[in-house]
């Protein structure tokens, strides 16, 4: 069995009286697709923006890598080596694809402002290295073509690309996807779902939210049902999808 | 690096970038050194003057253009740092710390008299660590809010000028400080004056030089960084703080770098002005004064440096014009004065202000990008 990357222990997060997160403990392996799948209003969102520094918790710890994960500090969650999309999509709507992907390049390279005013070599190297990556990256999710576009005017189906790709310039060794499908069609909705296996073919752990049940029951390695907060089961799909708990936060209870 | 290469990959550079437009540049270039004696000949030494100051609100245009354009912080207290680079200028090139502290006195026996060498990056320095103490306690601050705080620290730093005069006097209040040297390059004092090659270069001519060297230096500074690691990040803040945030980018230090980049323009800005006046006081450091330079960026075009150096252009000719074209044009009209023309400046100023922001929204002549956006 592969070694944990991501290990979640007790998160807890109050919103004045609402108990959103009732210590969520969850592992995240190497390389496999990891699903968070729940009903709405479970506390998917919320346990994701925690787990990505955006919300402070209340109590728990996250070990990423063996290490303790910088909580609360989004910029250095992400150095760490977690990156992620957002589920309304958040693109720098006026710059281009090609240059939203480059900002992806900012915590892993160096050039301050002397740097830039005076482009020295290394500075120009390094220029000539974000933008090769980004332009890879591009390709990679499928609109290279589209690098010089304003992103604002990317289809949506292109920006939720658009987003993976600046994701995926800061070198992560986790990618979590926050409701990636939403409002797709099922044509997109399948190349999103080629996409995600090949990062994970690639080596990539991906924690994915969704609300689209059957592409995370495709996707997924493993998943977990959040309800009201808490934890309800983590297992292979298939056991997820037979569980009495589960089915009863999906559709009610039988009486 | 070594001397013959960097002088190669210059020459590359210049090659590259102006096989296109030499011819272009050597016009632009001969118009920009004639251009003080074209407007000395055509309309007097009054524009000459002008003209100095048209430098002086570009390099402090360009300089809010950092921290409103590129970063979208909205500062309303710009004009601060302008001030702390004046005192600082005004207090080390000046008999004012000598007179008035006996200890300084005998550390200078023949006077506090910094070169300009120094001075100005000193006045850079001094104005990049008030833009950080401003920028530090507003990091969490955006849009209106900001403005506000802004606005107040613009006022504070007034205020202090305009009080530290007891119990020990260091900026001599409201009275300003007097005797200030002139600016000075090497051998050569600009407010005497120069006769070279049977021309005749007044001290408006000179400052006019050392303006345009020093506003060229900022342009260029200003590009460079718009188009590098932290330019991108400005704008990604601009675009959107929190995903900006998700792509590992330390927002605090990159908004301080804005603000502390911004200011020292402004600082660099103050001292010129300090020795060119040889006098400073509160009283040319004012919210209105601050006001004006965001008129500048916005009207030119946030973020795009051609756009913002026209703005400076424009709102410091316009009501320059204004003052001394509309007593005349009443004349010609109607035969006589109807209305004051200092009434009518700042009247006619206004209006052009709305007639522009209505009919361009994103400036006079914005990014080419938010042009295109424009359009659709």
């Amino acid at each position: 069995m592969t070694p944990p990357l991501l290990e979640a222990v007790g998160i807890s997060k109050r919103f004045g009286g609402v108990q959103a997160l009732k210590a969520v403990s969850l592992t995240i392996r190497e390389g496999e697709i990891y699903g968070l799948i729940g009903p709405n209003g479970a506390g998917k969102t919320t346990f994701f923006n925690v787990l990505t520094g955006l919300y402070p918790r209340d109590a728990g710890e996250v070990l990423f890598a063996g290490r303790p994960l910088p909580l609360g500090n989004p910029a250095a969650v992400n150095r760490a080596g977690v990156a992620r999309t957002f589920q309304n999509i958040r693109l720098f709507a006026h710059m281009t694809a090609l240059e939203n992907v480059m900002v992806g390049r900012h915590g892993r390279t160096r050039a301050g402002m002397l740097g830039a005013v005076l482009r020295t070599a290394t500075v120009r190297a390094e220029e000539t290295a974000i933008r090769q990556r980004a332009e890879e990256l591009l390709h990679y999710v499928g609109i290279g073509a589209l690098a010089g576009s304003l992103a604002k005017h990317l289809s949506y189906g292109d920006q939720r690309r658009l987003e993976i790709a600046r994701a995926l310039a800061t070198d992560p060794r986790l990618l979590a996807l926050d409701e990636p499908a939403a409002g797709m069609n099922a044509a997109e909705t399948a190349a999103l779902g080629g996409i995600i296996r090949n990062l994970r073919d690639d080596g990539l752990a991906v924690l994915l939210i969704e609300h689209d049940v059957k592409l995370v029951m495709e996707l997924c390695d493993r998943v977990a049902v959040l309800d009201y907060g808490e934890k309800l089961i983590e297992d292979i799909p298939g056991a997820v999808r037979r569980h009495p708990k589960v089915i009863e936060a999906y559709l009610g209870s039988a009486a | 690096m070594s001397v013959p290469h960097l002088w190669q990959r210059l020459r590359n550079e210049a090659v590259t970038t102006s096989r296109i437009h030499r011819p272009l540049l050597l016009v632009g270039c001969t118009l920009l050194i004639a251009l003080p004696f074209l407007v000395g000949l055509g309309f007097g030494p009054a524009w000459v003057r002008v003209l100095d100051f048209v430098l002086l609100y570009i390099l402090l245009a360009l300089g809010l253009n950092i921290v409103v354009g590129f970063a979208g912080l909205l500062d309303l207290g710009y004009v601060a740092f302008f001030g702390v680079g004046a005192y600082v200028y005004a207090l080390l090139a000046s008999p004012h710390l000598t007179s008035h502290f006996p200890a300084i006195a005998a550390l200078f026996p023949a006077g506090l008299h910094g070169p300009l060498w120094l001075l100005l990056p000193l006045g850079a320095l001094v104005a990049g660590v008030f833009g950080i103490l401003l920028g530090a306690p507003t990091l969490r601050l955006r849009g209106d809010y900001l403005a506000i705080v802004t606005l107040g620290f613009g006022e504070i730093i007034r205020i202090f000028l305009n009080n530290l005069y007891q119990p020990v006097n260091i900026t001599n209040g409201a009275q300003g400080i007097t005797q200030i040297d002139g600016l000075r390059v090497g051998p050569l004092a600009l407010d005497r004056g120069l006769d070279l090659f049977g021309l005749r270069f007044s001290s408006l001519h000179l400052h006019y030089y050392l303006f345009l060297a020093l506003a060229m230096l900022v342009v260029f500074i200003s590009l460079r960084l718009q188009d590098s690691r932290i330019g991108r990040a400005w704008v990604a803040i601009r675009e959107d703080e929190i995903a900006a945030k998700a792509c590992g980018i330390n927002t605090r230090n990159v908004k301080l770098a804005a603000f502390a980049m911004g200011a020292s323009f402004g600082g660099i800005a103050g001292g010129l002005f300090a020795g060119f006046q040889e006098f400073v006081s509160p009283e040319s450091f004012q919210l209105i004064d601050s006001i004006m330079i965001l008129c500048m960026v916005v009207l030119g075009g946030m973020g795009h440096v051609p756009g913002v150096i026209l703005g400076a252009v424009l709102l410091t000719v316009l009501p320059e014009l204004f003052r001394f074209g509309a007593g005349p044009a009443q004349q010609w009209l109607f035969g006589r004065v109807v209305v004051e023309p200092e009434a009518l400046r700042m009247l006619l100023f206004g209006l052009t202000l709305v007639v522009v922001m209505l009919l361009r929204p994103a400036g006079l002549w914005p990014e080419p990008r938010h042009r295109r956006e424009l359009a659709q």
